[in-house]
Formats: structure tokens, sequence, C-alpha cells
């Protein structure tokens, strides 16, 4: 067994010979804290929560936690505040000494504690079969222990009944107890010097002797003390306090203990004690002179009340400047960093200097943090605003270099990012950019909606090392096959990386890999790129690197080649044959408000507001968890609710400043189910359609009683009977200045987030949309009473699925939707990919039947193909590109 | 032989997943009522640990297959067999039976395989799990300082299993797949207490479960916080089951290595669960994952969990012939 101290809060403390001392902190104590006291008699538990949360800020490595105050119930205030501190994982990563003179408040501590923590305390005041019985409980709940220098007697105070009453002790707890004697921790007893009373006047030297004889002949075991009591005469003299305090652990560390109850956040260092001050102190503690009382109170007396409170918060700027910019770029604080920077800068000479030495440093270190997962990425995205901010400071100072000097500098590893044509998604391509540009790669980030030839050429242009694509709707896939076979043909060998929500190992595998001689890698989310690009950059590692990823690749193309034969799809006529049954003559139809469409212009942002799922939002952040438990979840929870209220913040700022403007449009038409299509009439009773929304329909085997899906199942073959919706909304119009802002301010975090929330924004109207659809505008649910958690768990009647999405995957059916909405009139459009512009959009169908569900089409088969390319007056080849993703083929 | 003699020359061979095996018998509500349970007016079906009772002709021939594809030491079907787990079916007062009979059939099946090769002693792990609440953490989150358990509660029901484990024969006691260790210090409170008052002892086993990339146990700890917390008893063994598959388990292994002053074991899933929640993982595959820890001589003791199989336990078995076991260094630190 190791003989070592070991605790442990979340995580783990072992006490070495090199820990040198322990702080235990001692302000979440009502006996020493007033402040304390108050808050836990008013029960604000919250607020004294913070207490224990400023120790451990300011250094303390273990939480002392005391109750014991005649008017508590200290029972009960010492677990609610130890269950309290045990969900705020900040605080709970330390141990918790369980401070009390009372037994049963010791053992109702020690009930709440998951890690090894100390009892504070035991002695043999009650004599040794007490003591013993304690001490066994102690050791069966798994906890290191505090034994005060107390006996059946009182409390030592000499130096012999010290070390007696503590030889005495350790022997009962290692040879009857059998307690490890490392759990052994000794308070030998601090009393107050400088009182004025003779015998006190060698307490302090006392108790360092004590120390040295326990560490020296009791193996194993620790001293500690409540070194605020040593000053106890000057309270109200800060000043004097700390210094006395500071020589005192100064002296007593010297002479072996090795853990103190202190408050960590004000104490003054021993080096830096007035030396007039100091010298007076000292004559106390060491019993020095016959007048050191008296010396130590004259002095006091000039200093009364100037007693100096550190800020916590501000301490990181007295380091060296190199500190301070790793310090600002791991917390992510730019109030400080031109100043930071024009200060190295003057320091380094260069400001490339700068660049390659504390910012790189200073990065190197949260490009660390982030690998292990101890920071998370909306805390990286700070970091690098930092970084972006400091370096734009440098900018003109370096090309005033460059102009001189007529040198270039040394070029960083440089990727090009780009979504591809088509596609205006790239929230998740701008998170790669800051994580990438946060490990010192220089970024070339082409935009959205980027053809394949300007890929090519800025390639070559910049010289760039990497091609990353990205892509979030499902055309993107082809359109990266394609910039993978024009990169073939230009001879290019550049790696290329693929990454998006649709993009999947599967498809580059499958698709992409094998028209491409150059590596090609699936990214799965931000934090793998930077793995991957070093791999991939670094030319010991490239051709290795490569081998295994095509080696990989090709695996999989087999096994799923492979899989394919084996997959059952039965015939469409079979597959129509055993569509959704429906008993149309017991289905009541109601009449939308309208018939036609009807435009929502600015619609209240504040209304939208309530309808925002939170939960996607921190997914793009990869944050993972479902809203609201993940804003108190262990590991992201403090990251989440950071995010969450600067969400909110920013959420405030649009609606005060209208900076997005929320457009909708929906309309409704009479219609018929015709087979797999829905046909749409300008009224009821109109003979001819004008207009016909096509679907596709589930083709795989199913098991018995499952039917094989096509939304047309959900509409009445019956004519002049039914009716069909569709809509389109967006929350995205305006964004561009507002991002242009963030731009000109080098703020991606916040660029990010205003991309993010205004993708909320639009969700959110769907959802706002849907419900007055379903009780007013076609109102064939008027009754209708869901919470938002309901809105969102899709509890309500009817569906209102999206093209490109499982129940519809074809995208080009958003056109005829956009043409009977006249969707542009309300400033949405397409792009010639069929993805829509603003990128924050929906559009969808409404379907009111309440057996009418959502599901996924999965595979098809050939002769649907030719039949829907038929019905749909398109080549079979078109098709089979737009629908890649579904072919079963 | 004693286990902890073995311990020292070989690896130990621990059986896979029981829910696996009992599933592939499709049984419905009456096999788990049995004849005694006819009238129980809740729901029984997948109750699993009921088996011992109502089915113990299927949980026998899982332990004897497990035995076959050479484990040494078989888990009880005990997993949920706490008062607090067994609420949720309105079985508490049948908590002892269940304990006892569960241990009984599986000492009855090690002792007959025994018999046949008795040079290869076969063992039984009374198995503990989690139950299903904690008692670090609050269900609610608007109520951080809500405990839906207590830790005196949980000495209660866990000494309770561990007294009807013992009566009923097992060789040692697992708590295994911990999610918080509050519940694992609970359940060490109560076997400490029962060995005091029976003055009979046994080996005490425990394996935690890190649930995600984060390297931690649910409530939080890192795999050396959790040894830490732990370590207090005399344990026969520590290590990690469940979660996320062997090769996922590797790293916290490794700090279960370097710093246990105990056996080290390891019984991971068979895998992730695919789309359908079923493990896809082949006993070859599997195998090929422990033998990466085998090789870096990581452990003492291995086997399978969730998805696990008696083949695949035949491959792990086989591949662990071929390795040494680790060695315990008393002084790590």
């Amino acid at each position: 067994m190791s003989k070592y101290l070991q605790l442990s809060g979340l995580e783990a403390v072992t006490i070495t010979p090199n820990s040198n001392f322990v702080n235990v902190g001692e302000r979440t104590n009502v006996t020493g804290s007033a402040k304390f006291l108050k808050l836990i008699k008013e029960d604000k538990f919250e607020e004294a929560l913070e207490v224990a949360l400023d120790q451990v800020r300011g250094g303390a490595q273990v939480i002392d936690v005391n109750m014991d105050e005649g008017m508590l119930d200290s029972k009960a205030a010492m677990v609610k505040f130890l269950n309290l501190m045990a969900a705020e994982p900040e605080i709970a990563i330390v141990p918790v000494m369980v401070d009390s003179s009372k037994w049963e408040v010791i053992e109702a501590g020690l009930k709440c504690l998951q890690g090894k923590g100390i009892v504070n305390s035991i002695s043999l005041k009650a004599g040794e079969e007490e003591f013993i019985r304690q001490a066994k409980l102690v050791k069966r709940y798994g906890a290191a222990v505090v034994v005060m220098a107390f006996d059946e007697d009182g409390q030592a105070d000499t130096y012999e009944r010290r070390i007696s009453i503590c030889k005495r002790a350790y022997d009962i707890l290692v040879n009857e107890v059998k307690l490890p004697p490392q759990d052994i921790i000794f308070d030998p007893n601090i009393f107050p010097v400088a009182t004025g009373i003779e015998e006190h006047r060698n307490y302090a030297l006392d108790f360092f002797r004590a120390a040295k004889w326990i560490r020296t002949n009791l193996p194993h075991a620790h001293v500690s003390g409540g070194v605020s009591n040593v000053s106890f005469s000057f309270r109200g003299n800060q000043k004097v306090r700390e210094a006395m305090h500071a020589a005192f652990l100064y002296h007593a560390i010297q002479n072996g203990m090795d853990m103190g109850i202190v408050n960590p956040t004000m104490l003054e260092v021993y080096d830096e004690i007035e030396k007039e001050l100091l010298e007076r102190v000292e004559d106390v503690l060491l019993n020095r002179r016959d007048d050191a009382t008296e010396r130590l109170l004259e002095y006091a007396e000039t200093v009364k009340g100037s007693a100096k409170k550190k800020e916590v918060d501000d301490e990181w700027r007295k380091g060296p400047v190199e500190e301070r910019i790793t310090h600002a770029l791991v917390k992510g604080i730019i109030d400080f960093i031109d100043q930071d920077t024009e200060e190295a800068r003057v320091k380094y000479g260069k400001p490339l200097n700068v660049i390659e030495g504390p910012l790189m440093a200073g990065m190197n270190v949260v490009g660390d943090l982030f690998g292990a997962g101890k920071m998370f990425l909306p805390q990286v995205v700070k970091s690098a605003r930092v970084m972006k901010k400091s370096v734009a400071y440098l900018t003109p100072f370096l090309e005033e270099e460059k102009r001189r000097s007529g040198t270039t500098s040394k070029p960083a590893a440089k990727i090009l990012l780009a979504t591809v044509k088509g596609d205006v998604h790239d929230i998740g391509k701008n998170i790669v950019g800051v994580v990438l540009a946060c490990n010192n790669y220089d970024i070339v980030d082409l935009g959205v909606m980027v053809p394949t030839e300007k890929i090519i050429e800025a390639a070559k242009r910049e010289k760039v090392d990497v091609i990353g694509l990205s892509g979030l709707i499902t055309p993107s896939l082809d359109e990266m096959v394609h910039v993978a076979k024009e990169m073939q043909r230009e001879k290019l060998s550049l790696p290329l990386l693929i990454g998006g929500a649709t993009t999947s190992r599967i498809h580059t595998a499958v698709k992409i890999d094998p028209v491409y001689d150059g590596p090609v890698v699936h990214v799965l989310d931000a934090s793998r790129s930077v793995p991957v690009a070093s791999e991939l950059i670094s030319p010991e590692t490239r051709g290795a690197f490569k081998a295994k990823v095509k080696d990989e690749y090709v695996k999989m193309r087999t096994e799923h080649a492979s899989r394919q034969q084996a997959k059952n799809y039965i015939p469409l006529q079979e597959a129509r044959d055993n569509k959704v049954k429906i008993d149309w003559n017991a289905t009541q139809h109601t009449k939308p408000v309208f018939i036609g469409r009807r435009e929502f212009i600015s619609y209240p942002l504040d209304e939208l507001r309530k309808y925002i799922d939170w939960t996607p939002f921190f997914q793009t952040w990869m944050l993972a968890g479902r809203y609201p438990g993940i804003l108190k979840d262990s590991v992201v929870g403090a990251e989440a609710k950071k995010l969450f209220d600067d969400a909110n913040k920013m959420l405030d700022d649009i609606i005060k400043d209208k900076s997005l403007q929320a457009n909708g449009v929906v309309a409704f038409y009479a219609a018929q189910s015709a087979v797999d299509d829905v046909k749409l009439f300008k009224q009821q009773g109109d003979d001819q359609e004008f207009a016909t929304v096509h679907f596709l329909r589930q083709q795989n085997k199913k098991a018995q009683n499952l039917p094989n899906f096509c939304l047309s199942d959900f509409v009445s073959p019956e004519k002049g009977k039914d009716y069909f919706g569709m809509f389109a909304v967006t929350a995205g119009l305006g964004i561009e200045k507002l991002l242009a802002k963030f731009k000109a301010n080098h703020d991606d975090y916040s660029d990010i987030m205003a991309k993010a929330l205004a993708d909320r924004l639009a969700e959110a109207f769907a959802e706002a949309l849907h419900e007055k659809v379903r009780k007013e505008l076609w109102g064939y649910a008027k009754d209708e009473h869901l919470t938002n958690e309901e809105l969102i768990d899709e509890a309500y009647k009817g569906i209102r699925p999206a093209p490109g999405y499982p129940a519809c995957p074809d995208h080009t059916e958003k056109k005829l939707i956009f043409e009977l909405l006249e969707a542009e009139k309300v400033g949405i459009t397409l792009t010639e990919s069929y993805a829509m512009w603003p990128g924050a959009a929906v559009s969808g169908y409404y379907f009111s039947h309440p057996d009418s569900k959502y599901f996924g089409l999965g595979k098809i088969d050939k002769d649907q193909v030719a039949d829907y390319a038929k019905r749909k007056g398109m080549s079979v080849e078109d098709v089979e590109r737009w629908l890649a993703p579904v072919l079963g083929y | 032989m004693k286990i902890e003699d073995i311990l020292k020359q070989r690896i130990l061979i621990l059986d896979g997943a029981m829910g696996t095996m009992i599933q592939r018998h499709k049984l419905e509500e009456k096999d788990f009522r049995g004849e005694i349970l006819k009238d129980h007016p809740h729901p029984l079906k997948g109750n699993n640990d009921l088996l011992s009772i109502t089915r113990p002709d299927i949980i026998k021939d899982i332990h004897r297959q497990y035995f076959e594809a050479g484990a040494d030491m078989v888990e009880t079907n005990t997993f949920g067999s706490t008062t607090v787990a067994q609420a949720d079916y309105h079985l508490e007062h049948l908590v002892y039976e269940i304990n006892y009979q569960a241990a009984k059939i599986a000492r009855e099946v090690a002792d007959e395989v025994t018999a046949k090769d008795p040079a290869r002693p076969r063992f039984v792990a009374g198995s503990m799990g989690p139950t299903t609440k904690l008692s670090s953490m609050s269900p609610d989150v608007n109520n951080p300082g809500y405990r839906a358990i207590t830790f005196d509660e949980l000495v209660v029901a866990f000494k309770q299993q561990a007294k009807g484990l013992i009566d009923g024969g097992v060789d040692t006691l697992l708590l295994e797949t911990i999610t918080d260790t509050l519940n694992v210090k609970a359940a060490l409170f109560a076997i400490q207490e029962l060995f005091e008052e029976t003055g009979k002892t046994l080996p005490v086993m425990v394996s935690g479960t890190i649930t995600d990339a984060s390297g931690r146990i649910l409530s939080g700890q890192t795999a050396e916080a959790f040894l830490i917390s732990v370590s207090h008893v005399p344990l026969l063994s520590i290590g990690l089951n469940c979660a996320m598959g062997a090769a996922a388990l590797r790293p916290y292994l490794q700090v279960l290595n370097e710093r246990a002053p105990f056996f080290v074991s390891a019984y991971p899933n068979a895998g992730l669960p695919n789309e359908f929640g079923h493990y896809d993982q082949t006993p070859d595959q599997m195998a090929a994952e422990v033998e990466e820890y085998l090789k870096e001589g990581l452990v003492n003791i291995v086997g399978g969990c969730c998805g696990s199989t008696p083949d695949h336990i035949r491959k792990i078995a086989e591949v662990a012939k071929k390795y040494k076991p680790r060695e315990v260094v008393l002084e790590n630190v």
C-alpha cells in the first residue's frame, strides 16, 4: 500500500514529500467566518457555495466545512451544504474536510462524500474506548483523520504533553485500529501568542518543536493546524495578522507541518513581509526577546486598519507578460490583450517573434487543454478571438517591417476550407476554421457555395497543404465527389478532408475515396480536425497515415458491397399494395380558413423565442446533452450555462435592435392522393389539378403488419374531401449586417453564435407557425394545449415534413413549394442545388391526418427510381444524382 | 486452491453477459412468474434476477455454458437483487430469497464442474449491481441538493443482498458497474459490518464503469479518484466493466495498473451496441481488443459484460492462456 496520504474529490490528491504544503480552505466555517455564518443562518446556501468556490479558485486543495453553531441544526446544515457542493463540479473536484466537534455531525457528513475526505477531528478527550470506536468508523467510511492533541486531562499546551498524547494516539490507531499511518494527521494545537500572558510565550515555538518530533518519530503521519488562531490577539489588524500567519507557516513548514487550515486567498508571501514587521513578528513567534509582544503591539498601532485584501481576479495581471498572454488566451479575456501585445512587441523586438513566441506558446496550452478535454469548444473560440485581436494589433507592425526588409516570413501550414457549391451552411466549417487556427494553421476560407474551379484555383494559387470541404445538405455529397474527381483530373495530390452533417465515413469510403488518389479523410467533428491535419501535413507521418486510411476505406467498401447484395427490396407494386391503411370514411376533414397563400412579415421575435428548442443549439457547439439538463451537467454544465447566457444576451440585443427579421408564408389547397402523388386543386370541386406533389415510398421488406410508408398515404384518395398545406419560413433576414460587425471585431464566437441563433429562430418559427396552423389557420386541432417540451417531442396531431429530410429526401421538390408559395416575395430563395437562402430557413408540407407520422424512407430500388423519373418528367440519371444517398443499388 | 494463489499464477477468466443469454430464450411473462408468483399483481417480465427462482434450469445452463467455455468464475444472476431495484417489481420481500437461490444454483453448477476436473476449481462471484438510484447526485436539476436515496438506506439494502449471497455459498462478492462511488462506499460499509457481525470474511471485488470519453464514472470521478475512494478496504481486485467496449477501457486500466495495490480486472462489453441495440462485435474482434491489454500486462482478471457470450469467453480464455498476469506491486503510488 502506498505510504502517501491519498485523498479524492472528483479528482485525486496525493500528498508526497514534494507537495510542500496543503492548503485547507477555512472560509466555509461558521465559527471562523461571520459572513459564511450569516449566509447559512439566512438559508442562502447558493451564495454560501460561492464562498467555497472562491476558496478553490484561490488555491485551496481541500475544503474545510464546519457548521458548529448553537443556533444551527448543524447536522442538517452539514448534509445540505455537502450535497450542494457535490453538485458543483468546480468545487467537488477537491476533497472535503468534515469539521465538527460533534461526532454525529461528522458521521452525517461522511455519508455524503463519494471521495475520500478527512475527518476533523477526533481525540482522546473522552477516553480510549470512544476514540477507538470513532477511529474504526473513520476507517470503515474510508476517510483520513485529524487527531487533536487532547486527552482526558485536556488540551496539550506544552511540548511534552503534545508529543506524549500524539504518540499514544498514534500507537492505538496504527496497532489496534489498523488505520494506515499516512491517513493520520496530527493537530498539535496552534494557540494565540502575544497575549501578554507569560505562559503563552512558548506556544508557537512548542508547536514547531512538536511538529518536528511528530514528523521524525511517528512514521508517515502528517501535521496540520488552524493557522489563524496564532494571531487571535490582533483581531481587526489584518496586516499584522497576515504577516503572523505567513511567518508562522514559514517556520512550521520548515519543521514539518505539511497541511494547514488557512484562507488561501489572503496569504501574504513570507518574502514580501516588510522587514521591520517580520522581525517583530518572528521575535514573538520564536520568543526571542522579553519585550517582543510590546514591540509588536507598538508596531500594530501604526498600521491599524491598513489591511490589504487581494483581488484574486486581478492577481494574474502581476505575472510576466508571457504568462499574462497565456492566461488571457486560456481564459478568453480580451480586455488587456492590446496592451499586453504591445508590451511583448517592445520586449521581443519584432512582431513576428511575439506571434511565434508567447502567442504560439499560449495557443499551444489552449490546444493541449482542448485535446485533453479540459477546455470546451466555446472557450476555444473565445481564445481564438483573443489571438486574432492580438495578431490584428501586430499586423500593421508586421507589414511595416516587411516593407522595410522586403523579406517574407516562414509560412505556417495552410488549410483551405470551403462549403461546396449549392450549399450555404457554414457554422460547422467556421468552427473547424477556428479550431485549426488555434493550432497555428493558416486558414484560407473561401466561404459558402464555392464552385469546384474556384476551390482548385485557390488551392494552387495559395499553395495550400490541405483542402477541407464542408456541406450540410445531401446534394453536397455529390458535389464533394465532383470536387474530388476534378482534383484527380488536375493531378493534385493534396489531402482532402470531408466534413459536415450529412457526410459520413461510409460515404467518403464508398464514393469519394475511390475517385481520388490523394489522401481522403472523413473528419467526424472539429476536435478531430487537428490531429488529422497534423498527421497529413507532417512529412514523417503523412505516408503511413494515408496508407492506413486508404486501407480502412477499401475494407469498408468491400464490406459495404457484400452487405448490399444481401439487401432485400420488394417490387414497387407490392410496396404500394402494402400502403398505410386509413379508414377514410371515419375521417373528419377540416377546411382551412383560407385557400391559397398568406404571408407573415416581421413575425415578432420575442414570440418565437418561447418556441426555441435549445438542444440542437448545444449540439452546434459540440456540447452533448439535452436541454435543460445540460446546464447542470457535471462535465459541460458550466460551459453550457455560459453559452446559454451569452445566447440569451445576444437574443435580447437582436430583439431590441430588430437586427434579424422573420418572414414566412403558408398556403393551403384542396387535395387528393393518387398512388404516391398528391394532386392539388385551386378549390374543392375543380376537375383538373393545377399542381402535383411527388413522394417516394418505402421499399424494404417489412415485418408482418408494418406498412410501406409514403407521405401520400396520409391524404384522402377521394376527390373533393381533403386539404394539404405547405410553408416556408426564415429568421435570417438581415444577418449579413450583423455578421459584418462581428467579422470586423474578429469575433468568431459571436459570428457562430448569431448564425446558430438564426437557425434556432427559424426552427422556432416553423414550430410556432405549425401550432398556429393546427389551432387557427387550418384549425383541425383547435383544442390543443401543449407545453414547449411536448412541442419539441412532437406530441401534436399532424406533421410538417421537409423535403431533404428522411420521409421525403428529394430536395428538388422544394421547387414546387417555392413556386406555389411565391417564397421569394418574403425574401426566401432557392440556390441551384435547392438549398434555401438565407440559410436559417425551413420549408415543408403540412399533413393533418391524426395517423400521419414521421418515418425514414430507407433505400429504394431501380423500379421506383424509373417510375419517379417518369412522374416528375426528369431523366433517370438526374433522379439518381439527386437521390444518390437513398439508392439501394 | 485459493483464488489469491491462482491469481498469482495466471489470468483468471470471468464469465460473459447474463442478459444476452437470457434473451435467447424469448421468455414470456409466465416464465418469470413461475408458480410462486402467478398471482403477483404487477408485471414481472424482464426481471431477469427472478429467473433464479422461477426458471433455475435456464440460469444453471447459462452458468454451465460459461464454465465449459473456459470461465474460472461465474457471476450470480443477482445484478438487480436489492430492495432498491426490486421495488420496481414490488418484490422487495423476495430479495433475500432471490440472492440465496441464485448463489445456491451457481454454487451447484460450479461444484459439479469442479468435480469433473478437481485440479481446476471453479468459483462463484456474488454480483451486486449499483441499484437504480444515485446517492451523490440529484435526479432533479432544479434541486441539486436533493438525493433519491441515502447512504443509510443503501447500507441496509446491500447488507441484505450480501447476506443472501454469502448464505447461498458464493466465494467472493463483486460490486460491479459502479456509476456512483458513494453507492459503492455504502456497499463496502455494509459488507464490512456484515463481516464483523458474522465473523466470516470473503474476498471483495470492485468494478467501476466509465461511461464516456471524459474518462470519468457517471458521478464525476476520475479512475484514480475512484481507486482512492475505495482503497480503505483490502480488496481482492479493482477494475472496470461494461460501458464502451474493450479498446476504450484501456487508458483507464493503465491508470489502475499503475496505481492499484490490488489485482486488476476488466470485463468490457462486446463493443458498442448498434442502432438496434445489438452488440455486433465477434468473439475474434473482442478477443483481439482484450489481447492488447494482456500484452501490456495490465490485468489479472478478464471476462465479458453486455453482448458477450460463451463463444466470446472461449476466445478470450484461449488468448489469455498465452499471457502472464499483471504483477501486483504493493508500494504503487
